[in-house]
């Protein structure tokens, strides 16, 4: 099996078993005042100050959650609704069209039933959001709520300059919330020093276990919960503490951000190698997103292990099940909650045509990938590729 | 071989794909989106294309170990079998869309990319018999779908597969069970999958309006009612016709013309036709010699009828009932067959009636 779909989710990393094993065999709620209660906080506390210390964060900035979904919800609603109890005039959110679905489906669910009104920020070809563009949808910032820009796209692997649209937002008093779902572990990423308010992360994506993630929340950002209860977490988000998969997240990042550089040199160097086989194979493959070798001041402008390509004439889910047939795992980025592979939204936002949206596949590497994944990818692409542009559109 | 399996999420393309695969084959399994606007639950036992549909078909296909795949085909079945239905009650006729579908959905868009892609075949839940490039009734007489699969030519039906046919629907169900499978007692789908609350008439007055006209009596020419739209009826309709006639008899409707919106009804003796003229004919396999007699059934679930098939105008076919029928709508497929009360009856091939015969009308026997 050649799993390339590591953006997707990636294995969890032996350590990260071995913790989270020994933590699931003891006893304890971590908000209990007896001894077992207190061994299960102090391996939950020692837990969120190992994996803020990774982050460049506080323990204190740390909100443990369910994972990405849930951080982006938080982050999204609870500075909106927290913005905007402080002051009714600051009703528009500031975000670009390329996010994750659960920071645009979030805006657009504030929009339709709360209020909120939208501002789309201009994305460049590659995917990326300039600082430039940022001040313009800012305006003078009094009536924004907040600004939500993604550190790095989860489909094309396009990075934007984090720190230096915080430094934007924050001349105009307007709090930054980022998805760093796909950048931590693989980009250098460092809360304090980007300047951003609100940062999401999850552990599936670096080694840890799934449904397990976290929202880095400045101290000063104010944050209306989604979830009420036992007033856990600052009392921004309620619920008892899951020891055990906090354990493994934190394990995972600080194992993922240590070992980062090392990881970013031999998957770039390998999906390099992939690219550059696929279109002397597939010679009108078109790369989409950043160039291989961008670069930004605050470190590589695409992510190293994500290689997003088009193959104009083919549909990318035809060309999934092709590769999957032969024991190749991709994305073809997007499927709705039926399963529908729809022209991902964030081709079309970079400003990509449907067909090229449509037409597209991405591949992924992570910590286990090696030579032998790319050259099963490259025995078979172009006979893949062909098949699928003889098999047509299923449309005319 | 290679087959790709088209799973509703029913219990019958659920087996039919098991059975593809017990039989050894390679199956892969897709679910076809069709309704652009998807609901995320079923309701009721109508429809078969929600959010719930595609997961009890994934379902199935996971515990098959199969690899399967949701196709959106939303854009094709509107075009080809939704605007067509429409247009075709616009015109006063009555359109089948299933056998629509099965023409130029699951045996035409379906079949064509699954060939492209390497497949051999596909497999459907279909209840009817297909054994050496012949097609026949299934032996649940009660469940056949031959009808809607009548339109299908040898070419068609070559890369088709139909695991079911010499199974009752019984049989399906306790084999669903036997295996586990969480959709074994989901209820039958029935009506017209695009029109889920079943109300065809209500769906069609959004789609053309409000075109009210009379309603007539063809024995006095006077009118004896008035309609929403004629796209409301179809030919031999008895029920819901909403006209007040001196006499007791029942009326059946005798036909429909869009542009004076006139519906014109009678009694039961002007509504059975001696025959009907039809379209150019699709057969299932090599072209018979005309004339020839056979048997035929002029809409689903409709008694088969013998008759007696010659040439008719414009490459279309006459075909002659041995009795004569009632409800035979312009638009319906005649679809027709050879009988064989042994191996099933065959279909020779299908027709659209464009007019029934009228009464007075010299038959050329």
């Amino acid at each position: 099996m050649t799993y390339l779909d590591h953006a997707a989710t990636t294995p969890v990393l032996p350590e990260v078993l071995a913790a989270m094993t020994e933590q699931l065999g003891r006893v304890g709620n971590a908000s209990s005042l007896h001894a077992s209660g207190r061994a299960a906080r102090r391996a939950a506390e020692q837990s969120r100050e190992r994996f803020a210390e990774a982050l460049g964060a506080r323990p204190s900035e740390v909100l443990f959650t369910g994972g990405g979904t849930e951080s982006d919800n938080l982050a999204v609603k609870g500075l909106f609704w927290a913005r905007r109890q402080a002051e009714a005039g600051r009703r528009r959110i500031v975000v670009s069209p390329a996010e994750h679905h659960a920071v645009l489906d979030s805006v657009e669910w504030l929009a339709k039933h709360d209020g909120a009104e939208i501002t789309w920020l201009r994305v460049e070809p590659s995917g990326r959001v300039r600082p430039q563009a940022l001040a313009e949808a800012l305006g003078d910032g009094s009536d924004v709520a907040l600004a939500s820009v993604m550190w790095a796209n989860n489909e094309i692997g396009t990075v934007s300059d984090i720190p230096a649209l915080a430094a934007v937002a924050h001349e105009v008093g307007v709090p930054l919330h980022t998805d760093a779902v796909q950048a931590v572990g693989q980009v250098p990423v460092d809360f304090a020093a980007s300047g951003v308010d609100a940062l999401t992360m999850t552990g599936h994506k670096l080694g840890g276990p799934m449904g397990a993630g976290a929202l880095l929340l400045r101290r000063d950002a104010e944050c209306t919960p989604l979830l009420h209860g036992g007033g856990q977490e600052r009392d921004v988000r309620s619920g008892t503490l899951d020891v055990a998969a906090i354990v493994g997240l934190a394990v995972a990042t600080v194992t993922a951000v240590g070992s980062r550089e090392d990881r970013a040199d031999r998957l770039s160097e390998l999906r390099g190698r992939l690219v550059a086989g696929v279109v002397e194979r597939v010679s009108d493959a078109q790369l989409n997103g950043a160039p291989l070798d961008d670069r930004l001041a605050s470190g590589p402008g695409r992510l190293p292990g994500n290689a997003h390509l088009s193959f104009p004439g083919a549909e990318g889910d035809a060309l999934l099940m092709l590769l999957d047939a032969r024991g190749i795992e991709c994305s073809t980025g997007s499927a709705c909650n039926a399963g529908i592979a729809r022209p991902s939204h964030v081709l079309l936002a970079t400003g990509a045509d449907a067909d090229r949206a449509r037409s597209s596949l991405r591949f992924s590497l992570g910590h286990t990938s090696t030579d032998a994944d790319v050259d099963a990818v490259l025995d078979v692409i172009a006979p893949v590729v062909e098949r699928a542009r003889r098999a047509g559109m299923g449309r005319r | 071989m290679r087959l790709l399996a088209a799973m509703s999420g029913g219990v019958d393309s659920a087996v039919a794909a098991a059975l593809a695969v017990d039989a050894g084959h390679d199956v892969t399994g897709v679910h076809l989106a069709l309704s652009p606007d998807r609901q995320t639950l079923r309701s009721g036992a109508r429809g078969c294309c929600s959010v719930e549909d595609a997961h009890d078909a994934r379902r199935v296909a996971d515990e098959l170990g199969i690899p399967f795949y949701v196709w959106d085909l939303a854009d094709r079945f509107r075009e080809d079998v939704v605007d067509d239905f429409v247009a075709e009650y616009a015109a006063g006729r009555t359109p089948n869309p299933c056998l629509r579908c099965n023409e130029k959905i699951k045996f035409s868009a379906v079949l064509d990319r699954a060939l492209g892609l390497g497949f051999d075949a596909v497999v459907t839940g279909h209840h009817a018999r297909l054994e050496g490039g012949e097609l026949r009734r299934s032996v649940d007489a009660g469940k056949d779908q031959s009808y809607v699969l009548g339109v299908l030519t040898g070419e068609q039906l070559a890369g088709a597969m139909f695991p079911l046919g010499s199974m009752t629907k019984d049989r399906v169900r306790e084999i669903a069970a036997e295996r586990g499978f969480a959709v074994a007692a989901k209820p039958d789908s029935h009506d017209i999958c695009f029109i889920p609350d079943g109300d065809t008439r209500g769906f069609l007055n959004r789609r053309l309006g409000s075109l009210p006209g009379p309603v007539v009596d063809a024995a006095t020419g006077e009118q004896v009612g008035e309609h929403g739209g004629t796209y409301g009826f179809t030919v031999g309709q008895r029920r819901g016709l909403g006209i007040a006639v001196g006499d007791q008899r029942p009326r059946y409707v005798l036909a429909i013309e869009p542009v004076s919106r006139t519906v014109t009804v009678g009694t039961a003796d002007l509504a059975a036709v001696p025959g009907v003229r039809t379209g150019p004919p699709s057969w299932t396999g090599p072209v018979p010699p005309l004339p020839f007699t056979a048997e035929v059934q002029v809409r689903a679930h409709a008694a088969p009828v013998a008759c007696r098939v010659s040439a008719g105008d414009d490459g279309g076919l006459l075909i002659e009932f041995a009795e004569e029928q009632r409800g035979v709508a312009p638009g319906q497929s005649a679809v027709l067959y050879e009988p064989d009360a042994v191996r099933g009856d065959r279909v020779l091939g299908q027709s659209a009636v464009r007019t029934a015969c009228a009464t007075e009308e010299p038959l050329s026997r």
